[in-house]
């Protein structure tokens, strides 16, 4: 395949678009969220009824239904959704129209892990003056963390990805072995379950930026600390080095299987019982279910194994926020459907198409939580979920410049799967490489 | 994605060369075994794609990748899922692709055959000079000017629109440079003089000379052209946002991004009938296209 090089050049084509992370910011001003407009609950209302057109990014499928919803209850509004493209590719096409200056969209679909980089460019409307502080507390922990860099409030949480370990049951009844409560267990099941058929894995893994974090997070590490420009880098805290020494242990043991996340051939092994488990966010269920078909009935779902014995943290992965874009001209009108979108009835119509929400009253309603899932031989995963939001380890940050930096992974840390490179090493040279780049954009960077 | 690799000839023998040929084929094992080979690697994806196509998800991961599933032949539903899946996305993406094509490949042709038969048959100032950009040209990816390209098309207000992608693909310095090359063999000075004397135009010499001796190389261009056209991928990447106005390669791909999304839908079975769907014209074309590769039509009009 050509991917490689199509990453490439998409980087390419990246680079071009933040070739001036920092030009936007007038250079060193104090950028505290305190900007942005005000708009009141009056002019969204007005603006709602007077109606006009919207144009929204997103690769999430349930947006149009959602739309179309909120189209039909204010007539006058008509919203268009496109596509322009999934994750990263849409992040570079979304620096190309800024750069361009034409083609913004009103609002646009970003993940936590890449809005504080928007934000700090002021390329995303900061939301303070529209009311959106009192919406804190409708929001899980996490996500609100996630929309909130820098002080502001950079967009409304859209969705979000609490952790839990989803493990196929049938593989771990067969080689009669228990599911893993703590990570120290779950290495023990790694080396019981290859050992007892070389063909079973416990995970795969060949180096994923966004895994490698969200697993530092909630083994209470903090690599990176953000403050306005000034941002510190350290890989080796103690979180850190929990996850390193485990990881490298499953490497050097051979107990991770090198097959690619999200390829064919990992759904296939989901499905077949080769990948006995995963640990990742709750939005995983709908790819599961239609991805790895014939795993159906043999999954299930448990707390994230933990680092201490009776511990609960756990972290986010993944997870987006819709945010209207500094560049739009009917921001109250955006401001309105993002209200309906996020927090209000367009939640519901999201949920019923499979997304997972990031709203507390949802997360802890009954008739969430009781939801049974034919997939997972009708657990009530839900359950689980929310327990997981309500846990998510607090404080975490992600780099005004993570895009990039989640670019650069596969070919530092990366190499610690593919060569006798050291894990530890390997993620103190995506730390150099990053604060290198940081550095360059016009941050100041240690 | 496959494209076919066994694209033709470049530049078609000189006429007393397929002479000498045609009256005694030589035969090879060596040659024969290293063809078969060839054709080996460039069916197998080929029959891979066919295959798969038939097959539901299930089956799609549970069997063996050269065979059928058991018990399954599902390529008709595929085809129907894919083309009604977000309500029939697929068929508005073939369109704009042949719109892409049609325009884009066509008008490069056009360009392509006026530029180089000028350029082989007039003598004119700066004809070395403009040999030399057009070589240079070609060295030059078309992947390496697409950002510029965007960044220069965004200021007219012409990225998001079919325009963005048609005229770039307008220019083919490729195409330009085999016309050339093929104008000055296929065409004699001699018969162009001929029809000047009869009092024939330069236009209709062009028309009505030219262009019937310089067909096979049209073809040929065209075919570049066409598939470079329909498998185009970054240049739209960059260029449009709007699903409505995608190619098919960009929809595939948007398709097959979904597995990656958070909570999105895994169908991989539609990208592989998509896929597979989308090759059907580009074969169509060069199997009825293939008979006009013959070259020599001009042998024998003049004595040399």
């Amino acid at each position: 395949m050509m991917y490689t090089s199509r990453r490439n050049l998409l980087r390419l084509a990246g680079a071009v678009g933040v070739a001036s992370v920092l030009a936007a910011c007038g250079g060193g001003g104090d950028d505290s969220g305190t900007g942005g407009e005000t708009v009141s609950a009056d002019d969204v209302t007005k603006a709602l009824q007077d109606g006009g057109e919207l144009l929204i990014w997103s690769w999430d499928t349930t947006i149009k239904p959602t739309a179309d919803a909120f189209m039909a209850k204010y007539p006058k509004v008509k919203i268009n959704v496109v596509n322009a493209g999934t994750n990263a590719d849409q992040y570079v096409a979304l620096q190309n129209a800024l750069q361009a200056g034409k083609g913004v969209p009103d609002l646009a679909h970003i993940e936590y892990y890449a809005l504080s980089q928007f934000a700090l460019q002021k390329q995303v409307a900061d939301l303070t003056g529209f009311g959106a502080p009192a919406l804190k507390d409708k929001f899980a922990p996490g996500p609100w963390n996630g929309v909130t860099p820098n002080g502001g409030v950079f967009g409304l949480p859209l969705d979000s990805g609490p952790m839990v370990l989803y493990y196929n049951e049938e593989v771990f009844k067969k080689h009669n072995v228990a599911v893993p409560a703590t990570w120290d267990e779950y290495y023990e099941a790694a080396k019981k379950l290859h050992a007892a058929d070389p063909k079973v894995f416990i995970a795969a893994d060949s180096g994923d930026a966004g895994t490698t974090t969200s697993m530092i997070w909630q083994a209470g590490g903090k690599p990176y600390t953000v403050d306005g420009e000034n941002v510190t880098i350290n890989f080796a805290d103690a979180g850190a080095q929990k996850y390193t020494a485990l990881w490298q242990k499953m490497i050097d043991e051979k107990l991770l299987s090198s097959i690619s996340g999200w390829t064919d051939e990992w759904f296939q092994a989901l499905g077949n019982g080769t990948l006995a488990t995963l640990v990742v966010g709750a939005w995983m269920p709908s790819n599961l279910v239609s991805g790895a078909p014939n795993g159906a009935g043999k999954w299930r779902v448990a707390p994230m194994p933990q680092w201490e014995a009776g511990g609960t943290a756990t972290a986010e992965n993944g997870g987006s926020a819709m945010s209207v874009m500094e560049a739009s001209t009917r921001k109250a009108l955006a401001y309105g459907f993002l209200e309906y979108l996020t927090n209000g009835e367009g939640v519901k119509t999201r949920l019923d198409n499979g997304a997972f929400p990031a709203t507390t009253a949802d997360l802890n309603s009954p008739e969430f939580q009781a939801k049974e899932f034919e997939y997972f031989g009708g657990q009530k995963i839900n359950e689980l979920f929310a327990q997981s939001s309500a846990n998510v380890v607090p404080g975490w940050q992600y780099l005004p410049f993570q895009v990039y930096a989640n670019s650069i992974f596969k070919d530092t840390a990366g190499q610690a799967y593919i060569t006798p490179t050291k894990l530890a090493d390997g993620l103190k040279a995506w730390q150099d490489a990053s604060i290198k780049y940081g550095n360059e954009q016009g941050f100041t960077v240690k | 994605m496959t494209t076919l690799q066994d694209a033709p000839a470049t530049t078609p023998a000189a006429p007393k060369k397929v002479k000498r040929y045609s009256t005694k084929p030589r035969k090879s094992i060596t040659l024969t075994l290293a063809t078969g080979v060839i054709l080996l690697y460039s069916v197998v994806p080929l029959l891979w794609l066919v295959i798969n196509a038939t097959k539901s998800r299930e089956g799609l991961t549970d069997s063996f990748g050269l065979w059928f599933a058991d018990g399954e032949f599902l390529l008709w539903d595929n085809i129907v899922s894919t083309l009604t899946y977000d309500d029939g996305i697929f068929g508005r993406w073939f369109l704009n692709t042949l719109l892409y094509v049609l325009a884009g490949a066509g008008g490069a042709t056009f360009l392509a055959v006026l530029g180089g038969y000028g350029l082989a048959k007039f003598n004119f100032p700066g004809r070395g000079g403009v040999f030399a950009v057009v070589i240079g040209a070609v060295a030059v990816p078309g992947t390496a000017l697409a950002v510029p390209t965007f960044l220069m098309f965004s200021q007219m207000g012409l990225t998001d629109t079919p325009w963005a992608i048609i005229i770039p693909s307008l220019i083919s310095p490729f195409g330009l440079y085999l016309m050339w090359t093929f104008a000055n063999d296929a065409i004699p000075t001699e018969l162009l003089e001929a029809a000047r004397v009869d009092g024939s135009g330069e236009f209709r010499t062009f028309f009505q000379v030219g262009i019937p001796l310089l067909a096979p190389g049209i073809v040929t261009v065209l075919l570049f052209t066409t598939v470079a056209t329909w498998n185009n991928y970054f240049l739209p990447l960059i260029m449009l946002k709007d699903p409505d106005w995608y190619p098919l390669t960009l929809g595939l791909n948007a398709w097959n991004a979904q597995a990656t999304t958070n909570g999105g839908e895994v169908i991989f079975h539609l990208v592989i009938t998509g896929s597979l769907l989308m090759i059907i014209p580009l074969i169509a074309a060069f199997l009825l296209l293939q008979r006009y590769w013959q070259s020599g039509l001009a042998a024998g009009s003049v004595k040399e």
